[in-house]
C-alpha cells in the first residue's frame, strides 16, 4: 500500500464530500495540494448532501466506454451501485494528468491502467470518510460498519445514508492509507455492465462537440489551403460577405472562415471566396517523392530500441539469412464526426466546448489564439463522435476562438468531411528493412529490423524524443518477444514535409504487419508451420503460448474448410497480448475475410462486455486500412475526400469475430487498440496461404486484392 | 416560409430552399440527433424519414421535402420503447454512437418493410450507414432481436 493520494476538500459544495487526488509528487513544477487549496474545480468525486454522487470522469467518451468502465472502479470501491453515479467530464487542469503519459489525455490505450489504483483509492477514501462520520455519531467503531449502496449501516442495522454524513465526512481527517479490496471480493469489476451512454445514443440526445448551441451563436466554415502547409497570398471576402446569411469574413491562423447565421450559409459562401495561396514547400510533394524521401533516409543507423547481443555480427556469420522491405501508407483517420470547436470569447474568459482528446493542450492552444492567460480558459469536453487519435491534434481549435474573438460572439467552426480528409495529421508512412538469420541448424539466431519514418512525437512531445528514440515509433518491435540471441531494433527519423499524426494503435499497426509478416517468411524459409515455428521461440512467453493455442484451438487453425486459407498473427501491445487467426477465401481474386478469432490477455478486465467490443471495433478499423486504407498525395495535394474514394468498411464487409478473453487478475491491459495492429498481418500470411504470393506493401487495393 | 411536418408536429421555417432537410432539423429546429457525416450521401448519419421512406437528409433540400411528414430519431419513441431501440439498448450497440442514429433509422425502416430480414436484406439496408467504430456485428444482432421484439409486440 503506498502513501495516499487522495484529499479531501475542506470547501464543501453545496455542504457536501469532495475527493480530489494530489498531484504526483514527481511532476515538475506542480505544488503540494495543499487541503485549502483544492477547490471545486479539481474534484473527482462529490458527495452532495442530497445524496447525490458525481464523478468528474477526466478521460474523454469517444466509444472505448471510458463513461462505464471509470465509474466503475469508484463503484466498487464506494459501495454504490454503477447507476448511482452520475458521470459528468472533468475540466483542464492539473490533477488529471495521465500519470502514464505526463498530461491531461486520452490515449494510448491508458484509460484503465491510468485509472486502476487512483480511481478505487479515490472511492476506497470517500467510503472510509463516510463510514468514520457514521460511526462517529452512533459512537460505534467504524470497523464494525458495512455499506450497502449508498448507506452506512451500523451492526444493529441503524443506517445513514451517505448524504447525511457527507458533510461531517469531509471534516475528518484523510486517512493515511486505505485498503484496496482483493480481486475476489470484486462484485462490479470483472461483471459486465450496460454502458451509461447508451441511453443517450439510441434517442440523439446525446451532445457531440458538433450539437452545440449557445445563445446568440454563429457558424463558421472554414477555407484551408489546398496543398498542406500552405499560407493565404491575399484573398477577397466581398462576394462571400454579400452572400445572405453572412456576418463576416475572418482571416484566421489556418485560413479564410466565413461567419454566418447558419452553418449551411457559411458553407455556400465560402464558395465564392477568393483566395490566392502561396503553395508553400510541399508544392511539388507526391507519393513517389515520399517514397523515395523514406527510401534515401533509410541510409545508416537510427536511434537504437533494442540491442541484445550483437545482430550484425551474427548476421554475417550466418548459415542463411533472409532480407525483406515492407512498405506503408499515409492514412486518415476519418471519424464519422468532422472536426469542430465552439468558443465563446468574452472579455472575462473563454469557454471552449470541443470534443477533444487533450484538454490541456486544447487551453493552452485556446489561450494563445485569445491572448489570455491559460487559466482564463474553461476547456468543456464533449462526447466524441470518434477519435481514434485525431483528437489529440489540436489544429481545429485556434480558428474558432480567433473568430470568435473577432466577431465577438460564440461560434462553432465545423469542418466539412472534405476540409477533415485533406486536412489530417495522417499516420505515418514508413519503410522498413527486415533480416533474420539462422544458424547452420535452423535456429534464428539474429532479427534485425531498421524502420524509418517520420516522428510523431518529435512535432507533439519535443522533449521526449530529445532524449531518447521516440517511443511510439518502436512498439510492437522493441518487445519482440521471441527468444533470438540477438535482436537489433532501431528508428530511423525521416520527415516528409506533412503532419503525422497518432492513428489508433499507432506504431504497433506499422510494426507488427512488418515483425508478424516477417515471421512467417521467416517460417517458410524453413518449411516450418508458422504456428510451431512461433512456438517454439515462445517457449519463455506463457501469455503468449496461452493465447496462441487458445485461438489455434478455436479457429482450427490449419484447417480451414475447403476453399479457405488460415493466417495469424501474435503480439504484445498496451500490456495486453493477443492472438488473431484469421479465415479468407478469395472470391474472382479479391480477398474475403469471412472470419476472425482473437484470443485475448488483457489482465484484470474491467468491463468485459466493453473488452469484446472494442476488439471487434479495433479489427474492422484494421480491416478498413487494410483492404483499402491510404491517403495519397499529388502535388501537395491530397487526392482523397470523401467516403468514395477513402473506403471503409461496411455491413458486407465487416468480419464475424470471435473473441476469448482468457481469465486473469493481471494488472488491466489497454483493449482499445491493440487488435487494430493484427488484422493485416494475419490476412497477409493468409494470402500467402492461398497463393504463394507475399504482400509487403498497404494496402490490399494496391495489389488489386480488394 | 416553408411549411414542415417534423415528428408529428407542423412548423413554419424561413429558410433558403436549397438547404438540405438536415441543417434545418440541426440548425433551425435544434433536432441534433441526426449527425453529419460526409454531406455527399456517402455515409448514412443524416439518415431520417420522408413519408416512412429512409432518406439522406443530407442531400434532401427542403424544397422537395413539401408536405411530407418527417421522423427523426427523437421522433421514434418518447421512452426508448421502439422495438430497434430497445434491441440497440439490450446489446449495447453503439461506441461512440455518432452514426447510430442513422443506423437505427435505416433498421427501423427495413423492419417496417420485412419484419423478418433475412442476412442478405441487412447488408443490402445496412449499405448505406458507416459506422467508423466497427459496430456492424452487434447492429446484425440488435436487427434480429428487435425483429423479435416486433414479432412479439
Ligand atoms: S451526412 Fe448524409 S449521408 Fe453522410
Ligand atoms: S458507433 Fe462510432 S461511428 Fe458508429
Amino acid at each position: 500500500m503506498s502513501a495516499n493520494p487522495i484529499h479531501v476538500s475542506r470547501r464543501t459544495f453545496l455542504g457536501g464530500l469532495v475527493i480530489a487526488i494530489a498531484l504526483p509528487a514527481c511532476k515538475p513544477g506542480a505544488k503540494p495540494a495543499g487541503e485549502n487549496k483544492i477547490i471545486e474545480s479539481n474534484a473527482w468525486l462529490r458527495i452532495g448532501t442530497d445524496d447525490s454522487i458525481t464523478f468528474l470522469c477526466d478521460k474523454s467518451e469517444m466509444g472505448q466506454g471510458v463513461y462505464t468502465a471509470l465509474p466503475m472502479l469508484i463503484a466498487e470501491e464506494l459501495g454504490v451501485n454503477l447507476d448511482r453515479i452520475k458521470v459528468e467530464f472533468a475540466p483542464a487542469g492539473d490533477p488529471y494528468v495521465n500519470n502514464l503519459l505526463g498530461t491531461q489525455i486520452t490515449g494510448g490505450s491508458t484509460s484503465v491502467r491510468d485509472g486502476w489504483e487512483k480511481l478505487r483509492t479515490a472511492g476506497a477514501t470517500a467510503r472510509q470518510l463516510l463510514v468514520a462520520a457514521a460511526a462517529e455519531q452512533w459512537g460505534i467503531d467504524a470497523r464494525s460498519c458495512s455499506v450497502e449502496n449508498g448507506v452506512v449501516v451500523s451492526p444493529h442495522r441503524k443506517k445513514l445514508r451517505f448524504g447525511e454524513v457527507a458533510e461531517a465526512a469531509a471534516k475528518l481527517p484523510v486517512p493515511k492509507e486505505v485498503a484496496l479490496k482483493p480481486a475476489h471480493e470484486f462484485t462490479l469489476i470483472g461483471k459486465s455492465q450496460r454502458r451509461k451512454d447508451t441511453p443517450s445514443k439510441v434517442d440523439g440526445s446525446c451532445v457531440y462537440g458538433i450539437d452545440v448551441k449557445l445563445p446568440g451563436m454563429l457558424y463558421a466554415a472554414l477555407a484551408q489551403s489546398p496543398v498542406l502547409k500552405g499560407t493565404v497570398k491575399r484573398f477577397s471576402g466581398d462576394k462571400a460577405q454579400a452572400m445572405p446569411g453572412v456576418v463576416a469574413v475572418v482571416q484566421t491562423s489556418s485560413g479564410i472562415a466565413v461567419v454566418a447565421d447558419s452553418w449551411w450559409r457559411a458553407r455556400k459562401a465560402r464558395d465564392v471566396l477568393e483566395i490566392e495561396w502561396d503553395a508553400g514547400p510541399n508544392a511539388a510533394l507526391d507519393d513517389a517523392k515520399i517514397a523515395a524521401i523514406l527510401r534515401k533516409g533509410a541510409a545508416g543507423e537510427g536511434r537504437v530500441a533494442r540491442h541484445d547481443g550483437d545482430a550484425a555480427a551474427a548476421i554475417k556469420g550466418a548459415a542463411r539469412v533472409v532480407r525483406a522491405d515492407y512498405e506503408l501508407p499515409l492514412l486518415a483517420h476519418a471519424t464519422l464526426e468532422p472536426q469542430n470547436c465552439t468558443a465563446d470569447v468574452r472579455d472575462d474568459g473563454v469557454d471552449l466546448y470541443v470534443p477533444t482528446q487533450v484538454q490541456q493542450i486544447a487551453q493552452g492552444v485556446a489561450a494563445k489564439a485569445a491572448g489570455v492567460d491559460a487559466a482564463k480558459v474553461k476547456v468543456h469536453t464533449t462526447f466524441l463522435g470518434g477519435g481514434f487519435g485525431r483528437r489529440l491534434e489540436v489544429d481545429f481549435i485556434p480558428a474558432a476562438v480567433e473568430v470568435s474573438k473577432a466577431v465577438r460572439k460564440p461560434v462553432k467552426l465545423l469542418w466539412t468531411r472534405e476540409d477533415d480528409m485533406t486536412h489530417d495529421a495522417y499516420r505515418p508512412p514508413a519503410f522498413d528493412q527486415v533480416a533474420g538469420a539462422f544458424d547452420a541448424k535452423g535456429n534464428l539466431v539474429a532479427w534485425n529490423l531498421h524502420l524509418t519514418g517520420p516522428s510523431i512525437t518529435a512535432r507533439m512531445f519535443p522533449s521526449v524524443t530529445e532524449k531518447m528514440v521516440d517511443p511510439f515509433a518502436v512498439e510492437a518491435a522493441s518487445n519482440y518477444p521471441y527468444d533470438v540471441p540477438n535482436v537489433h531494433v532501431d528508428f530511423k527519423q525521416q520527415e516528409i514535409g506533412i503532419d503525422v499524426g497518432y492513428w489508433r494503435s499507432v506504431s504497433h499497426a506499422l510494426n507488427c504487419f512488418v515483425a508478424e509478416s516477417f515471421m512467417d517468411e521467416l517460417a517458410v524459409s524453413q518449411k516450418k508451420s508458422p504456428l510451431d515455428f512461433r512456438m517454439a521461440l515462445l517457449e519463455k512467453q506463457p501469455r503468449f503460448r496461452q493465447v496462441l493455442k487458445l485461438v489455434a484451438r478455436e479457429s482450427r487453425y490449419g484447417y480451414p474448410p475447403k476453399g479457405c486459407h488460415h493466417g495469424l498473427a501474435v503480439m504484445e501491445g498496451y500490456g495486453t497480448v493477443m492472438a488473431m487467426v484469421v479465415e479468407i477465401f478469395l472470391e474472382g481474386g479479391k480477398v474475403q475475410v469471412r472470419r476472425t478469432w482473437c484470443a485475448v490477455d488483457c489482465g484484470q478486465q474491467i468491463n468485459p462486455d466493453t473488452v469484446v467490443a472494442q476488439v471487434e471495433s479495433s479489427i474492422n478499423f484494421g480491416l478498413s486500412a487494410l483492404l483499402w486504407g491510404e491517403i495519397n498525395i499529388a502535388n501537395g495535394r491530397v487526392r482523397q475526400t470523401n467516403f468514395h474514394d477513402y473506403r471503409v468498411v461496411r455491413m458486407s464487409e465487416a468480419a464475424r469475430i470471435d473473441t476469448y478473453v482468457v481469465g486473469s487478475d493481471g494488472p488491466p491491459g489497454g483493449i482499445g487498440e491493440p487488435a487494430t495492429a493484427l488484422v493485416a498481418p494475419a490476412v497477409c500470411n493468409a494470402i500467402y496461404e492461398a497463393t504463394g504470393r507475399r504482400i509487403r506493401s498497404l494496402p490490399l487495393s494496391r495489389h488489386k486484392l480488394a | 416560409m416553408t411549411k414542415l411536418s417534423v415528428n408529428g408536429k407542423s412548423m413554419d421555417v424561413d429558410v433558403d430552399p436549397e438547404t438540405p432537410l438536415l441543417w434545418v432539423l440541426r440548425d433551425t429546429l435544434g433536432l441534433t440527433g441526426t449527425k453529419f457525416g460526409c454531406g455527399m450521401a456517402l455515409c448514412g448519419a443524416c439518415t431520417v424519414h420522408l413519408n416512412g421512406q429512409p432518406v439522406r437528409s443530407c442531400q434532401t433540400p427542403i424544397s422537395a421535402v413539401g408536405d411530407q411528414p418527417v421522423t427523426t430519431i427523437e421522433g421514434l419513441s418518447a421512452d426508448h420503447s421502439h422495438p430497434v431501440q430497445q434491441a440497440w439498448i439490450e446489446l449495447d450497440v453503439p461506441q461512440c454512437g455518432y452514426c447510430q442514429s442513422g443506423q437505427i433509422m435505416s433498421a427501423t425502416a427495413l423492419l417496417t418493410e420485412k419484419p423478418r430480414p433475412t442476412d442478405a436484406d441487412i447488408d443490402a439496408a445496412m449499405a448505406g450507414n458507416i459506422c467508423r467504430c466497427g459496430t456492424y456485428q452487434r447492429i446484425r444482432a440488435a436487427i434480429r432481436r428487435a425483429a423479435e421484439i416486433q414479432s412479439k409486440a
